[in-house]
């Protein structure tokens, strides 16, 4: 397949660089970065790391916050007893689907809005450009309770609204069950978060150089073509970008369980599980653990985002 | 800065004494907040004297922040009671208070507090020893199921403030039209058959929630039969009662009842509010609920959304019999005074809940507030009566009513019915035993819940 970017420019060194070291200039720059960058830095250190450390460190303890005397060291049995339950397993199954299912509708759809967005009258883009970040600006709580009473038996309109579908009727109980449940958790999702993927998207498209458009246009290129073979791949890494922070989202997702089902029904996911095990049992042992797993699934994504899909974050920024 | 203001010409022709007036204006509002920051954090300290008391309340209609007002006018300076709000559901304030009071937050003194957390806290030592004589007083008169959810241990370590049962409520005319007597005790049986027979609905909450438990204890108790069969404070050492006879019996019960086909549509997510809509509607039959449902009928009256017929078809009767030989044991709420093992005034506090739990307050709070009282003189008062008609069977089913079971390790023991119990219409006997063996892995430490 061919396909129509810039070319690589080869990187030539400047005529005035010295030919190894670094310059005093900078040198300084260097130094101005660390004490830019520097403050930031520590209170990331404070606020992310050393919470990560103590809960790997609580994950080696049997400790329940009622009963801090009997706290006792058991090294990794907390990991053991969640690794062996199927608890985990089937919350870590349902958080992969939803994970899945959202994070792929919603790049077909954002990167349609995208698009409308890239393309509507320059009089209308500001209205289309905040008609479909509203969605994104509702609190994700507010937006679950909205759509969890749109379903609802009692208070619901759905129902009524699509009845004449076949499977649907007036007592149709939405979360009664799991897949249905599901259904409404990731329609939730996808209604509130393709705006975010939408507006990465939007700066994606941006970057596609107009030059190579018009060129692929006089070699005769269709729409269809030029899409595939020049847009798309000018825009890879801002699609990485957007598909690996939505996918870390997503993989994260509380709020709309918490609110819509409560867990029930097999609709668990990895989160809620840690939510349930560390603040609803007090077991800040058994909870930590589960939060080191989720941590690790996390980290086990970006890895495979940026090293297996090879995702240039400062591509993406622009800077490449 | 908006458009007008910057188009609008200077009032004295100085752009400089504009700018002044806004400094100082700003200013002046820093001032103030500073001064209410201020003033907030600093409540209780030396300048007011008297000390304030910090009463973390669960949502009501107001009655809570008014009896406090009451008692801290009634102390003559003694003390100021103040409120802060909890979150709606108990399970999270349950949540908030274990996170704090486990950080030895002092500016909880006083928490009311859901009776089945009762045991985790005093366990935990969270809550200030009850003197005799406070405890002496506070229990005189006072409903046995609600003397009973206010003790770990054979010891008092809360005070009752009122007391919550569930009725069997049922429309007169559908159990006149079914030939059911409702002034002789009924059985679920009954009531099944009397809706199927009416085409009506028969509400429960088969919801996986708090109601669940309630549900399945009151049948269970019903049976003759406890959840946990031998306490302790080791929880190896629980033994469940989840596999005997009476389990089985109302595992069955809640079978039959949620797949009668009379308990309504989206019976596995049906809660309290749920029950009461369905019984609002047309189709209404029966319903075990808490005394809410009443208040918030003629509500919706005077509200315009309900016709004054239908609160005047409602019926109240003790809760339903699991077997037609044994009497009911209807579910227990309500809500305990607790005093916090941290306050810096516990001695203060316990005379405020004295105050709090009076005969006159309880009848203030179950007449406006529609939160029965645990005191049972309360239910001869006749304002009680005139807003409450449903009094003395309300006395009578706390008289009978059943806690749920009392253990440190409340969350789990209830976590592990809900996971196991629902839906209800799947539940069987063998539920039991796999309620049984979950629980019972979860309290030794070796799976999930």
């Amino acid at each position: 397949m061919t396909q129509t970017t810039l070319p690589p420019r080869e990187k030539t060194q400047p005529v005035s660089a010295p030919p190894r070291g670094l310059s005093d200039r900078s040198r300084a720059e260097r130094r101005l970065g660390w004490l830019l960058a520097g403050p930031a830095f520590v209170v990331m250190l404070l606020v992310t790391a050393y919470p990560i450390l103590q809960a790997v460190y609580y994950s080696l303890f049997n400790y329940r916050l009622t009963d801090p005397g009997n706290r006792s060291f058991n090294g990794l049995s907390n990991y053991a007893v969640i690794l062996t339950d199927p608890v985990w397993w089937t919350a870590l199954g349902v958080t992969l689907f939803i994970t899945v299912v959202t994070v792929a509708v919603e790049l077909v759809l954002g990167f349609a809005l995208a698009l409308v967005m890239a393309k509507a009258l320059s009089s209308i883009r500001p209205v289309v450009r905040a008609a479909i970040l509203i969605p994104y600006a509702v609190i994700t709580v507010v937006s679950a309770f909205a759509w969890a009473f749109a379903f609802r038996v009692d208070t619901g309109f759905v129902n009524s609204w699509f009845a004449w579908l076949p499977g649907i009727s007036a007592d149709t109980d939405w979360f009664g069950g799991q897949w249905t449940s599901l259904a409404v958790i990731c329609l939730a999702e996808i209604w509130k978060t393709t705006p975010f993927i939408s507006l990465l998207l939007l700066a994606g498209l941006a970057q596609v150089p107009e030059v190579l458009q018009e060129a692929a246009k006089v070699d005769g290129a269709t729409w269809w073509q030029r899409m595939w073979r020049v847009t798309i791949p000018n825009m890879k890494a801002a699609i990485m970008v957007a598909l690996l922070f939505r996918t870390l989202d997503a993989f994260r997702i509380f709020d709309s369980i918490y609110i819509m089902t409560a867990g029930a029904n097999n609709t668990e996911t990895v989160s809620f599980l840690a939510y349930r095990q560390t603040i609803a049992r007090v077991e800040i042992g058994l909870g930590s653990a589960v939060s080191v797993l989720l941590f690790l699934c996390v980290v086990l994504i970006a890895f495979i985002f940026i090293k297996g899909f090879r995702v240039n974050l400062a591509q993406a920024r622009g800077e490449g | 800065m908006s458009n007008e203001e910057r188009n609008a010409p200077p009032a004295d022709g100085s752009p400089h004494r504009r700018a002044r007036t806004r400094r100082t204006l700003g200013c002046s509002a820093a001032t103030l907040v500073l001064a209410s920051v201020l003033a907030a954090c600093g409540g209780g300290g030396a300048t007011s004297g008297a000390p304030v008391l910090n009463w973390y309340i669960n949502p009501d209609s107001g009655g809570q922040a008014e009896i406090a007002q009451r008692c801290s006018d009634a102390s003559n300076g003694a003390y100021t009671i103040e409120v802060s709000q909890l979150p709606r559901e108990s399970s999270a304030q349950r949540e908030q208070l274990v996170r704090r009071l486990a950080a030895n937050d002092t500016s909880i003194d006083l928490m009311s507090l859901d009776p089945p957390y009762i045991a985790e806290f005093a366990q935990a030592g969270f809550l200030a020893p009850v003197p005799q004589d406070v405890a002496q007083r506070v229990s005189e008169g006072v409903v046995q199921s609600s003397l009973d959810s206010a003790t770990w241990n054979d010891e008092l370590v809360a005070v009752p403030f009122w007391a919550n049962t569930q009725l069997l409520w049922y429309r007169k005319s559908v159990a006149e039209a079914a030939g059911l007597d409702m002034s002789q005790p009924v059985t679920w049986e009954q009531l099944v058959s009397a809706a199927q027979s009416q085409g009506k609905i028969l509400s429960a909450q088969g919801r996986r929630a708090e109601s669940l438990t309630v549900w399945l204890n009151a049948l269970i108790e019903s049976a003759g039969g406890s959840i946990i069969a031998k306490n302790s404070t080791n929880p190896d050492d629980i033994e469940l009662g989840l596999t005997t006879p009476a389990a089985d019996r109302a595992a069955t019960v809640m079978n039959t009842v949620a797949n009668s086909g009379v308990v309504g549509p989206a019976f596995s997510t049906s809660s309290e509010d749920t029950s009461a809509t369905e019984f609002e509607s047309a189709d209404g039959g029966f319903m075990v609920n808490w005394p809410f449902v009443y208040s918030r009928a003629l509500a919706a009256v005077e509200a315009g959304t309900l016709d004054a017929s239908v609160p005047q078809d409602y019926g109240w009767a003790l809760y339903p019999r699991v077997d037609a030989d044994k009497p009911s044991a209807p579910p227990f709420g309500g809500i305990d005074l607790a005093v916090s093992a941290f306050s810096r005034h516990a001695d203060l506090v316990y005379d405020a809940t004295e105050c709090i739990s009076s005969d006159e307050n309880q009848a203030y709070y179950m007449t406006t507030n529609g939160n029965p009282a645990s005191s049972a003189a309360v239910y001869d008062d006749p304002e009680v009566l005139k807003v409450f008609p449903m009094a003395p069977t309300i006395l009578e089913s706390l008289q009978a009513a059943a806690n749920r079971p009392q253990t440190p390790y409340y969350s789990e023991v209830s976590g592990g019915i809900q996971r196991e119990y629902h839906p209800p219409e799947s539940v069987t006997p063998a539920t039991g035993k796999r309620a049984q063996e979950l629980i019972s892995a979860v309290l030794r430490g070796d799976q999930l819940l």
